[in-house]
């Protein structure tokens, strides 16, 4: 796998930043297409990938919590009053899930565990090869490629889908709190006007697309740590522009997503 | 081609370039069975791109590099591995993997070549290695826990465990003090006769090519400048030479 060099430097010309743009999207997609061929290949480090999937999990599980639970109260806050004044008050509960469920809970979620864990593993990846231990594994015989980044970005894809769920359901309770502090409302018809308002067709595109959100991530992380040049300055500048850049393609392949979905579900529209 | 059994390794006419900077101009060595071969050469000579070319870390521009008699220059990355299994190399930083302990640390290659191979017969030669290297508390150590002499022995360790015929040393004892030095230098010695291993080791420390070298070559300007043991080099009339081995002479 031979990947372009980025240019580096303290003031890049604007026709290096442009070459540099380029050599990572060229870059990026050898990397994937590297992915695709080592994924399939035995030996297959089931281990490995349930042990990131762990780290993953207990790693952001207490900031997407939070987040989840303040995109439901702050969004039932903000449209209670708007909603009421066009006397549609009891469509909150069911505007609320529809929101959080289609586009506000997989995409928050992509991006918080975007800053959490592709800047994570770029981190890694890059001291382990500013340090050498990538080489180490490599003259050891092992490929470092399928021991490093092939478990990170199953794990990373296979996680997101999880971790969106568990945060749909939070927001969904924060929706309701914020609810009950204004008006009184039963919990039963809350949960009932949720379960009415959103059908399976919304749910599963929302969640599949976390599929590829958390590929990207994972990706992307791995793809910046891998390819660290330049010793610590490296490693953070791989840490910095793997948030970046998968928050970046995380919404541009949403927006791609969404209209493939449209497509696909007409009646979703 | 089929080189004669004795030949371990051998390098003919290796060049290697960083865009316009030449660092190994044509160079070429053998290296026979259980010899300890010591690389001189200052700083930015080429010395550890010779050894990441060797085994395979990084690709020469042009020449050949033979192990036991096989080009390993025209290899796939799968057969290569299978050469891989038989040699053994030490970095300079130890490259120790940082998330895992010393044990994990040894246990990993071993895992992996010898899958096969019994959890208690694991277990007894990570302990056993650890004995060769004097380092048996260490076992459930993180690397950030070690001291740098500490991470250089359990680097050696990880290196031996799984007996390779060819160790590959990048500078063994850089940054250590004398007495550390002295007993890496030894260790590295005593373990080649153990084990009857081949080795390379580069180094501009001269105690430790003493200690280690049945024979030495100098990289000068990209190219093999001087062949000889330890005791030619040094006592060599050769002013580049006077000039490289007298601040080492002058604190013996």
């Amino acid at each position: 796998m031979k990947l372009p060099h980025l240019k580096f430097g303290r003031r890049l010309s604007i026709s290096d930043q442009i070459y540099n743009f380029f050599a990572t999207m060229t870059g990026l997609t050898i990397f994937n297409w590297e992915f695709i061929k080592q994924a399939f290949l035995p030996p297959y480090e089931i281990g490995e990938v349930k042990k990131h999937m762990d780290e993953l999990g207990v790693k952001t599980f207490g900031i997407v919590s939070i987040t989840g639970f303040i995109i439901g109260l702050v969004l039932a806050m903000q449209s209670q009053p708007v909603m009421q004044r066009f006397g549609a008050g009891d469509f909150l509960p069911g505007m609320v899930a529809l929101t959080v469920v289609r586009e506000l809970g997989p995409v928050i979620t992509a991006l918080i565990f975007a800053g959490r864990v592709s800047s994570g593993i770029g981190a890694e990846l890059g001291s382990m090869r500013v340090t050498e231990q990538i080489d180490a594994m490599e003259v050891s015989a092992v490929n470092p490629f399928k021991y490093l980044v092939v478990t990170r970005v199953l794990a990373t894809t296979l996680i997101l889908p999880v971790l969106t769920i568990y945060v749909i359901i939070i927001a969904i309770l924060g929706g309701y709190l914020a609810i009950v502090i204004s008006e009184p409302m039963s919990w039963q018809y809350y949960l009932s006007s949720v379960l009415n308002s959103v059908e399976f067709g919304d749910f599963i595109p929302g969640v599949a697309k976390t599929f590829v959100f958390g590929y990207i991530v994972g990706l992307v992380g791995a793809y910046k740590g891998y390819t660290t040049e330049g010793g610590t300055e490296g490693v953070g500048r791989a840490s910095t522009t793997s948030v970046v850049l998968s928050s970046l393609l995380i919404l541009i392949f949403d927006t791609v997503l969404v209209k493939i979905t449209l497509w696909l579900w007409p009646t979703l529209g | 081609m089929v080189m004669a059994d004795t030949r371990i390794v051998e390098v003919k006419n290796l060049t290697k370039r960083f865009e316009e900077h030449v660092v190994l101009d044509n160079v070429s060595l053998v290296v026979e069975r259980a010899e300890n071969l010591v690389v001189f050469g200052r700083s930015g000579q080429g010395k550890s791109v010779l050894l990441k070319c060797i085994i395979g870390l990084m690709a020469p521009d042009h020449g050949d590099i033979f192990i036991k008699g096989t080009n390993v220059l025209k290899l796939s990355i799968a057969k290569l591995n299978e050469i891989r299994k038989n040699i053994g190399f030490l970095f300079q930083g130890s490259a120790l993997y940082d998330s895992m302990t010393v044990r994990e640390n040894l246990t990993f290659p071993l895992k992996r070549h010898f899958p096969e191979m019994p959890q208690k017969e694991i277990d007894d030669k990570v302990k056993h290695t650890l004995e060769l290297v004097s380092l048996e508390d260490a076992i459930d150590k993180m690397p950030s826990e070690l001291s740098g002499g500490m991470k250089k022995r359990i680097g050696l360790a990880r290196s031996i465990i799984p007996e390779p015929e060819l160790m590959l040393y990048d500078e063994p004892t850089t940054g250590l003090d004398p007495i550390t030095t002295k007993e890496i230098s030894e260790l590295i010695l005593n373990l080649q006769k153990k084990l009857n291993m081949t080795s390379i080791a580069v180094t501009h420390d001269l105690m430790c090519a003493e200690i280690i070298a049945d024979r030495a070559i100098f990289l000068k300007d990209a190219k093999v400048a001087y062949e000889g043991n330890i005791k030619e080099l040094t006592d060599s009339k050769d002013p580049f030479l006077k000039n490289f081995f007298g601040h080492e002479l002058i604190k013996a």
